[in-house]
C-alpha cells in the first residue's frame, strides 16, 4: 500500500502545529532536553564534588566512555545483560506463545480463569513478588529446593551461588513478564481467520502442519513486536536484580541498568552513569536493528 | 513535640538521603551511617554541631567512647552525634579452645597464631580454626589499623597500601589462609553460619553486635555456655593505645545529624538531645539490640550484667575510624577484591597490593584534583 504524501497549505500547517504544540512541548521538555542534558553530562566528570560546588566539574570528552571499556565491572555487567537478553527473550516468547495457544485452544475450559492467572504476575507489585520468590529460592526451606531434593537432585543456593543467581533472576523475570506477551499473542491468534484452518483441514493438513503453515506465518508481525519489545525490556532489566540480589553475589546478576543506577545514585558519579546510559542505548539500537532485519527477513 | 518518623530500609537510606539533598527535601534530623558522614559533609548538607554541643547539658564528648566520637569529626568539624555503635570482636567456642589447650582468648597476634595452630591440629579434615569470609574488607582493614597502617596518605588523596605496616598486616592476614587456619570462602559460599559454628566447623569468627542476638537465638540450647566473645588481639601487645591490648577494631555505627536546611533546628536539636539521654539509649538497646554510644548507658544492669556484650564495651575503648573520605565505600570493596587472589595463592601479596594501590589511586584522581584546587585557592 502506498500512502499519498501531499504538502498542506500554510493554513493547514499552522493549524496542525497549533494542535501538536502542547504534545511537542511536553515531549521536548521532558524527553529530549533531559536526553541532551545527560549526553552533555556523559562528557564531564560531574560527581559528588561537583554537586557540592559546580565549579568542580570538568569537561572530559570521551574519557568516561574509554574508562568504561577497560573497567572489568562494566564488562561483567555488559556480559550479564547479554546473557539476560539471550536467555530471557527467547524463553519468554516460547512460554508466552505456548500459554497463548493453550488459552486460545477451542477445547480449553475456563479460559478467563487462565488468562487472568497468566496476566496476574504482570500487574503484581514486584517487591511483593520478590518476598515470595526469596522464599521459593531459599536454600533450606525453599519450594524449589524441596522439589529438587524430592527427585534426588542436590539443593542449590539459588541467590547466593554466583553460578545460579543469574538463572534464578531470569526465571523470575520470565514468570513476571510473560503474561503481557501472552495477551499480545492471543490477540494475534484471534486475528487469524478460522476459515483458513477449515480449508487446511479439508486439504488434509494435520495439527502440526496447520500450526507450521498457518499459525506461525500469520503470527509473524506479533512475533516481531513481542520479540523486539521483550529484547528491549531485558536489555533494561533493573528491578528484578535490584530487589532480589542488588547485583550480587560477586556481580553475577549486575546488569547495565543496575550499574548505571549504582554509579549515578550510589556513588554520584553522574558523568560515568550517563556514559553507561548511552552505551546501553547504542547496544539496544544495534541489537534492535539486527533483530528487525532477521525477523523481517524470515517473514517473506 | 510531634515527630514525624519515616522508616527507610538501611540498604535504601543512603540513596534516598542523597536524592533528597538534590531535591531539597531533606528531613530535619536523620540517622546516618557514620561512614556516610564525609559525603554529606563534602556536600555541605550538615550543620556543625560543635557550638550546640558546647552549650548542651546532655551531650558532651567525654560521655562517649573516644574512637566513636572521633568518627563524627570530619576535617575537624563535628557533623553528627553518635547514636548507636557497631564494632567487631572475636566470637569463639570456649569448649573447642579448651580442648585444644588454649585457656584464654588470644591477646596478641603471636598468641592468636599459636591458638589457631592448636585448633587446626585438633580439627579434622573439612574443619577450620577461624572463619574470615574473603569478601569482607573489615578484617584486613582492622589488621592494618592494628599494625598502625594509615591505608591512605594523610590528606586521603592517594592510596598507601604498600606501606610496611599494611604490607605486614596483609601478609599476616593472607597467611591465615595459606597455612590452612581459615577456609578461602566468601559469605556467599557459607550456607548456614550458625549451623557450622555449632558443628564446630570453625572455632573463631570476627563479627559484630548483630550476631549476639542471632547466636543466642540460633545456636542449639546445648551450646548455650560453650561460646563467648572477646576483644580483638593486638599486633604487638603492651600498653593500651593504638598498638595495645585490646587491638584496635573498626568504629562503626550510626549518628544523628541535623541538616542545614532544617527550618526547625531548635526543636530538631531537642530531639537529638532526648535520643542521646542515657535512659533513652538503654531503652533503644532493649528494644532494638543496638549498642549505646555513651559510656554511662553501659552502667545499666541490662548491659553490665551481659558477659557477651561486655566484650564489646572493652573493645569500644579502642576503636578507630576508617579513612573519612567520600570515596571510602568504593575503596573498601577494592581491598577485599584485590586480596582474594592473594589468599587463593594466584598472586603474591606484593602483586596484590600493587594492583590495589593502582586501582585505589585511580578512584582518588578526582579527589586529588579537588584538593590541589582547594590548596591553590587558599594560597
Amino acid at each position: 500500500m502506498r500512502v499519498e504524501t501531499r504538502r498542506g497549505t500554510p493554513a493547514e500547517v499552522r493549524a496542525a502545529l497549533f494542535f501538536l504544540a502542547p504534545g511537542l512541548f511536553v515531549i521536548v521538555v521532558f524527553f529530549f532536553l533531559p536526553i541532551a542534558a545527560s549526553f552533555l553530562l556523559s562528557a564531564t566528570d560531574f560527581d559528588l564534588y561537583a554537586l557540592a560546588d559546580p565549579s568542580n566539574a570538568r569537561v572530559t570528552g570521551v574519557s568516561n566512555y574509554r574508562a568504561l571499556l577497560s573497567d572489568p565491572v562494566f564488562l561483567t555487567a555488559l556480559k550479564n545483560t547479554l546473557v539476560f537478553v539471550l536467555l530471557g527473550s527467547p524463553l519468554t516468547v516460547l512460554v508466552a506463545l505456548s500459554a497463548a495457544l493453550l488459552v486460545n485452544a477451542r477445547l480449553a475450559r475456563a479460559k478467563g480463569f487462565f488468562r487472568t492467572t497468566f496476566f496476574a504476575p504482570v500487574v503484581t507489585t514486584l517487591v511483593a513478588v520478590a518476598v515470595v520468590f526469596r522464599y521459593v529460592y531459599h536454600p533450606r526451606f525453599g519450594l524449589l529446593n524441596r522439589g529438587l531434593t524430592l527427585i534426588g537432585l542436590p539443593a542449590v543456593d539459588w541467590l547466593g551461588d554466583p553460578r545460579f543467581s543469574l538463572l534464578a533472576i531470569v526465571l523470575l523475570a520470565i514468570w513476571k513478564n510473560f503474561g503481557f506477551s501472552t495477551i499480545l499473542f492471543v490477540a494475534g491468534l484471534q486475528g487469524i481467520p478460522e476459515s483458513l484452518y477449515e480449508a487446511a483441514r479439508l486439504d488434509g493438513a494435520g495439527r502440526w502442519q496447520q500450526f507450521r503453515r498457518i499459525t506461525l506465518p500469520l503470527l509473524a508481525p506479533t512475533m516481531l513486536l513481542v520479540g523486539l519489545t521483550r529484547t528491549i525490556d531485558y536489555f533494561q532489566l533493573f528491578a528484578e536484580p535490584y530487589v532480589m540480589t542488588s547485583g550480587g553475589p560477586l556481580n553475577s546478576t549486575l546488569t547495565m541498568s543496575l550499574l548505571m543506577y549504582k554509579e549515578g545514585f550510589r556513588f554520584w558519579n553522574m558523568g560515568r552513569g550517563a556514559a553507561i546510559a548511552f552505551v546501553l542505548f547504542a547496544v539496544i539500537l544495534v541489537a534492535t536493528v539486527i533483530q528487525f532485519r532477521v525477523q523481517k527477513g524470515g517473514e517473506t | 513535640m510531634r515527630v514525624e518518623v519515616q522508616q527507610i530500609p538501611w540498604t535504601a537510606a543512603h540513596e534516598k538521603l542523597l536524592t533528597a539533598f538534590v531535591g531539597e527535601s531533606l528531613p530535619d534530623v536523620a540517622q546516618i551511617g557514620n561512614t556516610w558522614l564525609p559525603e554529606f559533609q563534602t556536600l555541605g548538607a550538615l550543620e556543625d554541631l560543635g557550638p550546640r554541643v558546647a552549650r548542651s547539658s546532655v551531650i558532651a564528648a567525654k560521655s562517649y567512647f573516644p574512637g566513636i566520637w572521633d568518627t563524627n569529626l570530619v576535617e575537624g568539624v563535628l557533623c553528627g552525634v553518635p547514636w548507636y555503635v557497631d564494632t567487631r570482636v572475636l566470637f569463639y567456642r570456649k569448649d573447642l579452645l579448651k580442648a585444644a589447650g588454649v585457656d584464654a582468648p588470644p591477646r596478641t597476634w603471636a598468641e592468636w597464631r599459636d591458638a589457631l595452630r592448636r585448633l587446626r591440629a585438633r580439627a579434622g579434615p573439612g574443619r577450620w580454626a577461624i572463619l574470615l569470609p574473603t569478601d569482607e574488607w573489615a578484617q584486613p582493614v582492622i589488621l592494618g589499623l592494628q599494625n598502625g597502617a594509615s591505608l591512605l596518605t594523610a590528606d586521603g588523596g592517594d592510596a598507601a597500601f604498600r606501606s610496611p605496616a599494611f604490607r605486614e598486616a596483609a601478609t599476616f592476614y593472607v597467611d591465615l589462609f595459606r597455612e590452612g587456619f581459615a577456609p578461602p570462602v566468601a559469605n556467599t559460599q557459607i550456607s548456614n553460619l550458625y549451623q557450622q559454628f555449632a558443628a564446630g566447623d570453625f572455632a573463631m569468627y570476627i563479627t559484630g553486635p548483630w550476631n549476639l542476638g542471632e547466636f543466642r537465638r540460633r545456636l542449639p540450647a546445648s551450646l548455650k555456655d560453650s561460646w563467648a566473645t572477646a576483644p580483638l588481639p593486638s599486633a604487638a601487645g603492651g600498653v593500651p593505645g593504638v598498638h595495645g591490648v585490646p587491638g584496635v577494631s573498626l568504629a562503626g555505627g550510626s549518628s544523628l545529624v541535623l541538616f542545614r536546611t532544617s527550618k526547625r533546628s531548635e526543636d530538631a536539636w531537642k530531639l537529638i538531645e532526648f535520643l542521646s539521654e542515657p535512659a533513652q539509649q538503654v531503652r533503644f538497646y532493649a528494644l532494638a539490640g543496638d549498642l549505646p554510644a555513651r559510656r554511662d548507658a553501659w552502667l545499666d544492669p541490662i548491659l553490665s550484667g551481659d558477659a557477651e556484650a561486655r566484650a564489646f564495651e572493652a573493645q569500644l575503648e579502642n576503636v578507630a575510624a576508617a579513612p573519612r573520605i567520600p570515596e571510602w565505600e568504593q575503596i573498601a570493596q577494592k581491598i577485599a577484591e584485590h586480596l582474594e587472589p592473594a589468599i587463593r595463592g594466584v598472586v603474591t601479596v606484593d602483586t596484590a597490593l600493587l594492583a590495589l594501590d593502582k586501582d585505589v589511586s585511580g578512584l582518588l584522581t578526582k579527589r586529588r584534583w579537588v584538593l590541589a584546587r582547594k590548596a591553590a585557592h587558599a594560597r
